[in-house]
């Protein structure tokens, strides 16, 4: 077995800043956090930001003339700076706040869709995508008459980029796709795909939830025409994810959802909308979790994410390692030089609950079932996986210890056959 | 191990319904079958009985794929339920279910116990090359919704 002997990081140098990850479960089990792709821990330094703000400077933001007003708006509209610079988008109004990646990708489906597609046009997805990725664009066919189409994966979880290419045509009007599969890891070819879908004059729509956290983003060079992430996939708090969408794109599209902070002025007879990004920002937004999610940029920063990614690949290599021996059980998706820190495996018994059951009791937690990707699933032919997922914070030895609870759990079914 | 029985799910008596299941396969002479899932986990049962001009159950039979609690409670059901009235059947509900397990379940692994419950519900209404299953059974307890 090749052992590691440099981390590109040190995980133990910033364990100490995530309170949590000090926890026992179960009486004195050690918490072993591997459920990263669903959501990641907090630093202190974001929980700290969370509670200063509540206690010296929120108020509701671009409204009050009023001194914490100014303060919170500040803090709002910094935080927006922070995440422009973070995947260096030309303008800091082409960021707009969203609930989470989710409503980022219905935003575009509702408010694009609605306005460009008719019946006829044709929106191009992979096999795949999360279910965030796929339904939105289900209901725009259901709206429209559109076609959704989906780019075949191969065997071992990847795209081929011929696929593509004769898939794309003239009535392609969206491609949408994960830049990682949050169930196989897969690093799609960004840039290609993107290069092939402008050739036909269609746009692209990447979902980065599992990319933006975990290694550098900068939406000019791949050429992105909208990019969707969520905060708390990095570090910040639930309830907050932005999309980028480019100046020209944001300013045709009518805006999403109705209400205050979207207008420019109300009338009976009708309204005008507001300028970017207010026009997509209806009703107070999520204030504290957007300051939160700069402060976690702030974080990641200073780790840096090169070493993030660098860091993932050793742990995701690792648990192969560990795990490639354990009986009858199949990795989901390529090798791991293809992949980020997302392990996905079947074991032939027990069923993918009972492993997810049995590690936690080792105080290991790891996501079990289909991972909102059941389309995905069907063509791996199986309805559920285990996943370990990984972050700059966990250790060698926690992949170690999965890797050893695995094959206890297929020892446990295999002595009692 | 820091669990005591009530707690235990892979306790051997469940793990025993696992491995060896009782009448898993097809019933020879069914008059009632139904099948249904848990689209969250994909579990899979398959439920086909047999009952008689008396409207007792004579014959009851699973067939399926899933967890140990799905396959191992539809085990136990199929064997409790042989030889109770249809409505002995219907009057066993959910919380009874869960009750016969044994094994404290959390709410999302509730759902996998009452699988077969379910099924076994929606088979005494669902007659073999007769009208197709009328409106699902009623019932209280937990909430059966699947998260996405």
């Amino acid at each position: 077995m090749a052992i590691v002997e440099a981390l590109p990081l040190d995980p133990q140098s910033f364990r100490p800043d995530f309170p949590i990850l000090a926890s026992s479960i179960h009486g004195d089990k050690p918490l072993i956090y591997l459920d990263n792709a669903a959501t990641t821990q907090r630093p202190r330094a974001v929980i700290d930001t969370l509670v200063s703000m509540y206690e010296y400077h929120y108020a509701n933001v671009h409204r009050g003339i009023h001194w914490l007003s100014d303060q919170s708006t500040d803090r709002f509209e910094g935080a927006r700076e922070k995440v422009r610079q973070f995947i260096n988008a030309p303008r800091s109004h082409e960021i707009i706040f969203t609930t989470g990646t989710t409503m980022a990708i219905n935003l575009v489906a509702r408010s694009w869709g609605d306005a460009n597609v008719k019946s006829g046009d044709e929106i191009l997805l992979t096999e795949m995508e999360h279910h965030s990725n796929i339904v939105p664009w289900q209901q725009l066919a259901e709206r429209t008459g559109c076609k959704v189409k989906f780019i075949p994966i191969t065997d071992d979880g990847r795209l081929s980029l011929d696929e593509v290419k004769g898939l794309l045509t003239e009535r392609t009007k969206m491609v949408a796709f994960g830049a990682v599969s949050n169930v196989l890891g897969t690093e799609n070819p960004i840039k290609e795909i993107i290069q092939q879908a402008h050739a036909v004059g269609a746009l692209v729509l990447v979902d980065a939830a599992q990319s933006v956290p975990h290694t550098q983003t900068n939406v000019q060079t791949l050429g992105a025409d909208f990019l969707a992430f969520s905060g708390h996939k990095m570090l910040g708090p639930s309830g907050v994810g932005v999309l980028y969408g480019r100046e020209n794109l944001l300013d045709a599209m009518p805006p999403f959802l109705g209400g205050g902070s979207m207008i420019r002025r109300v009338k009976l007879e009708g309204f005008e909308p507001a300028e970017l990004p207010a026009k997509f920002e209806a009703g107070t937004p999520p204030i504290v979790s957007a300051i939160g999610l700069g402060a976690a940029i702030d974080y990641l920063n200073d780790v840096g994410l090169d070493r993030i990614a660098a860091h993932e690949k050793v742990l995701a290599a690792r648990a192969h390692e560990v795990m490639q021996s354990v009986e009858g059980l199949r990795f989901l998706g390529p090798t791991p030089d293809k992949k980020t820190g997302i392990v996905s495996f079947v074991l032939n018994r027990p069923h993918a609950h009972d492993v997810a059951q049995l590690l936690d009791r080792e105080g290991i937690a790891v996501r079990a079932g289909h991972h909102c990707a059941m389309p995905l699933h069907k063509r791996l032919g199986i309805t559920a996986s285990s996943r370990a997922s990984f972050y700059f914070y966990n250790m060698l030895e926690e992949v170690d210890r999965l890797g050893e609870q695995v094959n206890n759990i297929t020892q446990l079914f295999r002595r009692r056959k | 191990m820091p669990f005591n029985d009530e707690e235990e799910i892979y306790q051997e008596h469940i793990l025993d319904h696992y491995e060896d299941p009782y009448h898993n396969g097809r019933c020879e002479h069914p008059t009632h079958a139904h099948e249904d899932d848990n689209p969250l986990c994909g579990d899979v049962v398959h439920v086909e009985l047999q009952i008689d001009g008396d409207n007792k159950v004579r014959d009851a039979w699973f067939d399926g794929d899933g967890c140990v609690i799905s396959q191992a409670s539809a085990s136990m059901l199929m064997e409790a339920i042989e030889g109770k009235t249809v409505d002995e059947v219907k009057q066993f509900n959910a919380e009874k279910m869960l009750e016969m397990f044994r094994a404290k379940l959390t709410p999302n692994r509730q759902k996998c116990c009452l699988l077969s419950w379910r099924v076994v519900q929606q088979a005494v209404h669902s007659p073999i090359d007769g009208d197709e299953a009328k409106a699902g059974p009623t019932f209280s307890g937990p909430g059966l919704g699947e998260e996405s």
